[in-house]
């Protein structure tokens, strides 16, 4: 493992609120792999959808106070967990990187202005590239073995291609490798990158219900155990909406929603107080259960198999 | 489907700024259809992607800016990652949702509403405090809340924090607000 990786780290406005989950396992899980998280001191929100939707320099602006931040730290790459916090991130420095006179209108609305220095990723990307699945496994103690996963990525985190530069953006597998490197079973699963609804749960919940019904739909009538995202925008249609989307299009669906993280760090043994698998909405004890019951028939076989 | 009228109405003026603001070139569109296809939300798009690119060709402002559909994209990229020209259509269509914005043409007035909550919330605390742009949205929109359900899940769960977290730069934060958009317009 290699023991140097440090980074500048955003945690994003969700992190502190609903997807809190999120926040403390993947602190949980970088703690665990001897990865630094420094937090950017003061950090702001980036805007997500709402910024951009209204004026790109303005949506820049919120993004470019947080990267000078980061710049003041000395810091060179900053990593984030919420897709929507690195698209806005990754966007800016694009853009300022692209258009010197783009990047000259953000500066202008700034106190310190951004020179453009750092380098976006997710923490996936950090995970899968910088530190590689291998260092991953080998931290594994409890694998998922038996658990079916319908790994879910959410339609920002890979495009586009240009802009966001990871992984490929109609499959990606990133997480599908960390995944099997835990030991579960990967299930391949098509609608990897379609949206979930987005922001829309509260102003238009009809589009929710449909677009995350459907996602739903797939991962069960492929036999998926539960769904695993890196995406709390994503997190929260699928797993709080469950019931709602259930009640919508009459259906039954008790599909539990991980974070990648939470499944990694229930691998590598860490305790409920760094997984925080209680804040699920739809309950992971049946799949967990089954995942157990999964691995003693197998321990068993084995054993009986080495008897005979 | 509507069937479109192409012949008149051609707002030079409109798609120059379209072309200057989000730096793409429309003409580039040979209607392929490929973005339409792939777009989710095409089932509560009252014109597809591909025809507001169409429209946007013709110069028809008129019925761009009215459409719901701008208002409803959720800027998911598969339009621009699957455009075999390479044209930024999910930029394009951010720009023209600017622009209603601007001209005051919101069809989604609950979407424009919820957008509005949220960023209100930046402004005042510096980062985003979701109990609050929750009960903003819910007075401002007047409407009953369709997520009462939720409410005591996450209370429950403790998924919701229940104070905003103020953070000491939030004047700075409130300064870009005021310096790119100026006062009280969003
Ligand atoms: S995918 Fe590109 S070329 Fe094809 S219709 Fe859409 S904008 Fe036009
Ligand atoms: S970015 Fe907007 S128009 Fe393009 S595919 Fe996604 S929702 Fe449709």
């Amino acid at each position: 493992m290699s023991p140097e990786l440090s980074y500048a780290y955003y945690p994003g406005c969700s992190g502190l609120s609903t997807s809190k989950d999120y926040e403390i396992s993947t602190r949980a899980v970088c703690r665990a792999l001897g990865i630094k998280l420094q937090e950017i001191p003061d950090w702001s929100c980036c805007g997500s959808t709402p910024a951009h939707t209204v004026d790109h320099v303005f949506s820049a602006a919120l993004s470019a106070r947080n990267l000078s931040l980061a710049e003041q730290m000395g810091s060179d790459t900053v990593i984030t967990p919420c897709p929507s916090c690195l698209t806005n991130l990754k966007v800016a420095a694009h853009r300022m990187e692209q258009e010197p006179a783009f990047q000259q209108e953000v500066n202008r609305h700034l106190q310190e202005p951004c020179v453009n220095t750092v380098q976006v990723k997710s923490v996936l990307q950090a995970l899968i590239q910088d530190l590689g699945p291998e260092a991953i496994a080998k931290q594994v103690e409890k694998p998922l073995s038996g658990l079916k996963i319908a790994p879910y990525y959410g339609c920002i985190m890979n495009r586009p291609p240009e802009v966001m530069d990871f992984d490929d953006p109609e499959n990606p597998v990133a997480m599908d490798e960390i995944l099997r490197g835990l030991g579960a079973e990967v299930l391949p699963y098509p609608l990897k990158v379609e949206c979930c609804g987005a922001s829309y749960g509260v102003a238009r919940k009809d589009v929710v219900m449909q677009l995350s019904g459907k996602l739903l739909d797939l991962a069960d009538s492929l036999g998926a155990d539960a769904i695993a995202t890196a995406c709390p925008l994503c997190q929260m249609n699928l797993d709080l909406r469950q019931d709602q989307i259930n009640a919508a299009l009459k259906r039954s669906f008790r599909l539990p929603v991980f974070y990648y993280t939470q499944l990694m760090g229930l691998a590598f043994g860490l305790e409920e107080k760094d997984l925080l698998l209680n804040k699920l909405n739809v309950p992971a004890g049946p799949a967990l259960a089954k995942m157990q019951q999964a691995a003693e028939a197998a321990a068993e076989q084995d054993a009986q198999t080495k008897e005979q | 489907m509507d069937v479109l009228k192409l012949d008149s109405g051609y707002d030079a003026a409109f798609v120059e700024a379209v072309m200057n603001e989000s730096g793409q070139d429309p003409f580039a569109c040979y209607q392929c259809g490929n973005c339409t296809a792939g777009c989710p939300y095409t089932f509560v798009y009252d014109l597809p992607v591909h025809q507001i690119m169409r429209l946007l060709q013709a110069g028809h402002k008129g019925r761009i800016l009215q459409s719901h559909s701008l208002w409803l994209c959720a800027t998911c990229e598969s339009c621009t990652t699957r455009c075999p020209n390479n044209i930024d259509v999910a930029r394009i269509m951010d720009v023209l949702r600017h622009m209603a914005g601007r001209e005051g043409m919101i069809t989604e007035k609950q979407v424009k509403q919820f957008n509005d909550s949220f960023l209100d919330s930046v402004k005042k605390h510096g980062r985003v405090f979701e109990f609050g742009t929750l009960v903003k949205y819910i007075a401002r929109s007047g409407r009953f809340w369709s997520d009462a359900d939720l409410g005591p899940k996450v209370m429950r769960k403790g998924k919701i924090a229940p104070r905003p977290h103020d953070i000491k730069g939030k004047d700075e934060v409130a300064r870009i607000f005021h310096s790119v958009l100026g006062d009280g317009k969003k």
